[in-house]
């Protein structure tokens, strides 16, 4: 599905700023797979997410997705198949457009001049209510006036509207409150599941990387140091990932945020 | 004054209304919708009274509409590829296409500043002639206007509902967004750029075969007129669906030329309406954001007194 071979980035290279983000990088993504992402600060999480989306051309290996290589591809053609959440709420809607403009803008059906019929908003409407927030009954309010959770919610909905190959999740919980952030977190593995999406999500909470998804990559100064799934993956408890990051990394996990968040 | 003098004073400051507010109209796609200030406008406005003059003295008035709006196009494109393109900041590509266009309006108009349209064929005199002997006889250039500004309202109503029209809208919106989606920001610019630069040389084409002649210099202060009356109708419909907002801006070139029809009246001198419209766009944009900062302007007074 997905595999990036052997890639690296270094930012000001060649200055006294240079800094590795991500070197010599190996993965290969299943089909289906759902895979959590942990890490401390400055790990190389969103690098490894922009490199996959194309935010800037790696500096060498390749980026294999779905049989195509797209190592060179500009990043807006690689969005066609590629579904992305960021942390911040605000980032993945326009704000003065209303719930219903975003959606069809998200939908993508047909060409650029092509009109949502009232059968295609109905579809729309129909599927935002499945979001159980009431949002389908302010479709044409901007989407400005939604709260933070709404808003990453409707983000969520029109990332994976047009069924994207690989969704990408960059903490896209972490600025909600946690009642919030339970509920969008069980709404993407609902939505997750019932498309079969293939998904990476970074998580700086190391329970919710143990429970969500069938594998687990644990990753420090631009490599992946561990990679588990299945029945070893199933015994772990969030010590011994700390654990697991000490030997690793041979330094100990000195992240406040996500010690506080075990 | 007669009646009848009243009466013609305000027909010709409608016309002038319905004309400008092409303009108006662009802007409110680049600066309201794309959230591009387009510099260029002040040129672009000249080129396209200079090609629609150039065409109609050649003998094809209904050619030079046309014309004038694919010169228009040209002139959005080098702005939208200066800017998406070259790296060049957005204000200063249109400062940059502006200054290039003086000379090239100058050049088009065969090496000088001025052209005289008194015995050409221009869409006004050919609709004159086609409404003699009629009730309407002396409204031709208020049709031209209405239908000229009701087709744009209407292309730019249907067209922002078009998913290309709303790709338009959110990448002024939140480039953010749409960088990290499937649309490309550098088409959607170029796209609204070559649109709204049309729709600001019919509005120079029109304004010129209207008062029969055209100058270099017929643009100058456009950006800010054009601004000054959107910002106009933003006050009133600014909160509304799409085509009442267009409307809105076409109230709002009303609006601005009322204003200064009356300042006129009050023996002002015409020469202060690039003044006034200055004035008028810095309160427009700078009242809401005084209005924000008050109760802190407030709070930093009272402590100052206390």
């Amino acid at each position: 599905m997905l595999r990036l071979e052997n890639i690296a980035k270094t930012f000001n290279p060649g200055t006294p700023d240079a800094k590795r983000a991500i070197g010599g990088l190996t993965l290969h993504v299943r089909k289906g797979d759902f895979i959590s992402i942990i890490g401390a600060n400055g790990a190389g999480k969103s690098t490894l997410f922009n490199a996959i989306c194309g935010s800037f051309p790696v500096d060498s290996g390749r980026i294999v997705l779905d049989g195509q290589d797209v190592t060179m591809q500009p990043e807006h053609k690689r969005a066609k198949v590629i579904g992305r959440l960021f942390q911040d709420p605000m980032r993945g809607s326009a704000p003065n457009m209303s719930i219903e403009e975003n959606l069809v803008l998200a939908a993508g059906s047909g060409g650029w001049l092509s009109r949502a019929s009232r059968k295609e908003r109905q579809a729309l409407r129909d599927k935002l209510a499945l979001l159980d927030m009431g949002l389908e009954d302010r479709m044409k309010q901007p989407v400005g006036l939604l709260s933070g959770g709404q808003r990453q919610a409707l983000t969520l909905m029109m990332a994976t509207l047009s069924m994207p190959k690989l969704l990408l999740l960059d903490e896209h919980t972490a600025a909600l409150d946690p009642g919030t952030a339970e509920k969008v977190l069980n709404l993407t593995t609902r939505i997750v599941e019932e498309n079969c999406l293939t998904c990476l999500m970074i998580t700086h909470n190391m329970q919710s990387a143990l429970d969500f998804g069938n594998r687990t990559l644990m990753m420090d100064q631009g490599s992946i140091v561990f990679d588990t799934e299945g029945d070893a993956r199933a015994a772990l408890t969030v010590d011994d990932l700390l654990e697991k990051f000490r030997q690793a990394s041979g330094k100990k996990l000195d992240n406040d945020r996500m010690l506080l968040t075990k | 004054m007669s009646l009848s003098a009243i009466l013609g004073l305000g027909q010709t400051a409608l016309e002038l209304a319905l004309f400008n507010s092409l303009t108006v109209l662009a802007l409110f796609l680049s600066y309201t919708m794309l959230n591009v200030c387009d510099l260029s406008t002040d040129g672009c406005y000249a080129l396209g009274a200079a090609v629609g003059a150039v065409v109609a003295i050649a003998g094809h008035p209904w050619l030079s509409i046309p014309a004038a709006m694919a010169a228009g196009m040209l002139s959005g494109l080098v702005t939208a590829v200066l800017q998406t393109r070259m790296g060049v900041n957005s204000l200063l590509a249109g400062i940059i296409v502006n200054t290039g266009l003086y000379s090239v309006n100058i050049w088009i108009m065969g090496g000088s500043s001025l052209l005289n349209m008194n015995k050409t064929e221009t869409v006004f005199t050919q609709l004159k002639a086609v409404l003699k002997d009629t009730p309407l006889a002396g409204s031709y250039a208020l049709i031209i206007g209405l239908i000229a500004v009701a087709a744009v309202i209407l292309f730019q109503s249907a067209f922002l509902r078009t998913k290309l029209g709303l790709a338009i809208r959110a990448t002024g919106d939140n480039p953010d967004m749409v960088r990290s989606s499937s649309i490309d920001p550098v088409f959607t610019t170029t796209v609204g750029l070559c649109i709204s630069n049309s729709f600001t040389a019919l509005s120079g084409c029109l304004l010129a075969q209207s008062q029969k002649s055209t100058t270099v210099d017929i643009g100058s202060g456009m950006v800010t007129v054009a601004l000054a009356s959107l910002l106009i109708g933003n006050v009133f419909l600014g909160r509304k669906s799409i085509p009442v907002r267009a409307v809105g801006a076409v109230l709002g070139a009303f609006v601005f030329r009322l204003v200064y029809t009356i300042a006129l009246r009050f023996n002002l001198p015409a020469f202060m309406l690039k003044l006034i419209s200055s004035i008028i766009v810095v309160i427009a944009i700078s009242g809401p954001y005084l209005r924000s900062q008050w109760p802190l302007i407030k709070r930093r007074f009272g402590k100052a007194g206390a």
